[in-house]
């Protein structure tokens, strides 16, 4: 029977729970996977790769484990399928889906490594795991995201593949471009093949505007993923996290409640480690467990979300690109290069760079540069952003979490790199 | 005021620069929040900044260093590898003799670790860094460091490479 996540997502009348999780050694992977089985929560197994792996340097990832270094995941094509089918051996089956999740804008590698170890589930997309991630142009990535994504669907197994369209560099960028990036990947999987899809979308800085993209998200897949069945998968906050226990477990149970209210079926969770180091196993359990038990206890929305503009925005986006070019690879690359996508802060030297955002009073995040992005131009112009409103920005989801109900501070001295991802 | 280009504007451009910078990860590292935060901060503090991105390779770091001729290297990485890989490229870049003496430092999330990593400072200093700023340094410590080897350049270096 398959041990494909969409399936799995669909006879669960819970919301599906995933941490994030990935360790080097088989040992301790095979003890991740198991003790989030074991956990009695309906809930998918991730193993992350490290970043060895992700850029393609296997020789790399060998000589850390050679050497007993700590990698930040596991190295999926260096250990073999051996290695690999140990760690699954017993754990993964159609109760227990596990999903591989790693950045790569090569996955080549990757890919075959699942097939040799019968994994069916995996995570990505041409724009989304090559922005943000490092210095592949993007016109390969998208030739390799088209052999990926075509070894996947010839399988005799049903393959899913997820969108990280909706997190992209994850902060500071306005929503409606998030759900058109996560929708424009949904369309290039469907165009090769894949008939099993999930769009993610990262909770954002203020609910109000989240619902609203998730309703856009919604909307835009249904107009177009014909014959494709699909979710959506909501991700805890991918910005800098409080660095209280408090502050993160406020953080995480509100994603939890908006996963709910906005229709996602399954979300992807943080810890209360996340701003200090990677999490163990049992930090992630508390965490799935709290967002079980925080969506258990919470309705489903209420009414329609007050339109703000989003799904037009969202939707004036996707048309742009959609209409450059039958081949939604050709013109997701000719997008970049007019400036029709432009992802805020990213430093890709496909990325055009001429579109900012802010975060408003209100906390919801704004242009304040669309560059040539096919939108509206701003009435007020485009405003200078420092080094200083850049950090306050990306902390304020901390801040407002780490001092509930207190005005932002404005003092304190600030650490020298933040970000967290 | 400048525009919202400015952040790729080099500030010499609008007057004198106290120098030239190169901003970079290290080659496993993807994160870039990081860097767009100290190249606006370090443009703040009147110095052009070369930024090379995220997931730079040793030998783009090498030739970036030889060709740019930067006052000083600042690498930041927050991935959990940047012992491994801040230590390797170090080591590569001062086997180089015109780089013997670049100034060099390194920040960030240095391994996987958390506050268990403070032993790692050690190892990166060993492998030839100036400076070692562990997640949570205050980023004027960066920019003090900055500031005295702005002080310096006049003295120290060729007056082509104060004025960019």
């Amino acid at each position: 029977m398959s041990h494909e996540l969409g399936a799995f997502v669909r006879r669960s009348a819970a919301l599906v729970v995933q941490p994030r999780m990935g360790f080097a050694t088989a040992g301790a992977m095979r003890a991740g996977l198991a003790a989030v089985r074991g956990a009695g929560l309906p809930a998918v197994g991730t193993i992350t790769l490290d970043s060895y792996t992700r850029v393609g340097d296997h020789a790399a990832a060998r000589r850390a484990l050679d050497g007993g270094r700590p990698l930040n995941g596991f190295p999926i094509v260096a250990h073999g399928p051996a290695v690999t089918d140990a760690v699954l051996d017993g754990l993964a089956g159609p109760d227990f889906p596990v999903q591989v999740r790693h950045g790569s804008a090569v996955p080549g590698d990757i890919v075959r490594a699942m097939e040799r170890s019968g994994l069916v589930n995996t995570e990505g997309g041409p724009v989304s795991y090559c922005l943000p991630y490092g210095r592949t142009p993007l016109a390969e990535s998208v030739a390799n995201w088209r052999r990926a994504a075509d070894l996947l669907a010839a399988r005799d197994e049903v393959c899913h593949v997820e969108t990280f369209g909706g997190c992209l560099l994850g902060q500071l960028c306005p929503p409606a471009l998030l759900v058109a990036v996560s929708v424009l990947e949904a369309v290039f999987f469907r165009q090769r093949g894949l008939r099993s899809l999930s769009l993610s979308y990262a909770q954002q800085t203020n609910a109000a505007q989240d619902l609203e993209a998730l309703a856009a998200l919604r909307s835009l897949a249904t107009r177009l993923l014909p014959g494709v069945r699909w979710h959506i998968v909501l991700y805890t906050y991918m910005g800098v996290f409080p660095r209280s226990e408090s502050g993160a477990l406020r953080l995480i149970a509100d994603s939890a409640r908006l996963a709910v209210r906005g229709g996602a079926a399954r979300i992807i969770v943080k810890t209360s480690a996340e701003a200090h180091r990677i999490p163990t196993v049992e930090e992630n359990l508390r965490s799935l467990r709290l967002v079980h038990d925080t969506a258990a206890a919470t309705g489903p929305g209420t009414g329609p979300v007050p339109d703000t503009g989003l799904a037009a925005e969202a939707t004036a986006l996707v048309e742009a690109v959609l209409s450059l070019d039958p081949d939604v690879g050709e013109a997701l690359i000719l997008a970049f290069r007019l400036g029709l996508l432009d992802v805020p802060y990213c430093l890709h030297a496909d990325n055009a760079g001429r579109t900012r955002s802010v975060l408003d009073s209100r906390g919801r995040l704004r242009w304040a540069s669309v560059g040539r992005l096919p939108l509206p131009r701003l009435a007020s112009g485009a405003r200078r952003v420092g080094a200083a409103d850049l950090l306050r920005m990306l902390s304020a989801v901390e801040r407002r979490y780490d001092h509930h109900h207190q005005p932002a501070p404005l003092t304190g001295a600030p650490t020298l790199v933040e970000g967290t991802q | 005021m400048a525009s919202v280009e400015g952040m790729e504007k080099p500030v010499a451009a609008q007057g004198k620069s106290r120098g030239r910078v190169l901003v970079s990860s290290v080659s496993s590292d993807s994160h870039t929040w990081n860097l767009v935060y100290l190249q606006l901060l370090i443009e703040e503090l009147g110095f052009d900044v070369v930024a090379l991105g995220a997931c730079v390779p040793d030998a783009l770091l090498v030739d970036a260093c030889l060709h740019h001729d930067p006052d000083a290297v600042v690498l930041s990485t927050v991935n959990g590898h940047g012992a491994l890989d801040g230590a390797r490229v170090a080591r590569v870049v001062r086997a180089i003799p015109a780089l013997a003496a670049l100034p060099m430092v390194i920040g960030g999330q240095l391994g996987v670790a958390g506050t268990a990593d403070s032993a790692l400072g050690t190892e990166l200093l060993d492998a030839g860094f100036t400076a070692v700023y562990p997640a949570g340094s205050d980023p004027m410590r960066l920019a003090g460091f900055l500031s005295v080897l702005s002080e310096e350049l006049p003295q120290k270096m060729l007056p082509e490479k104060v004025l960019a």
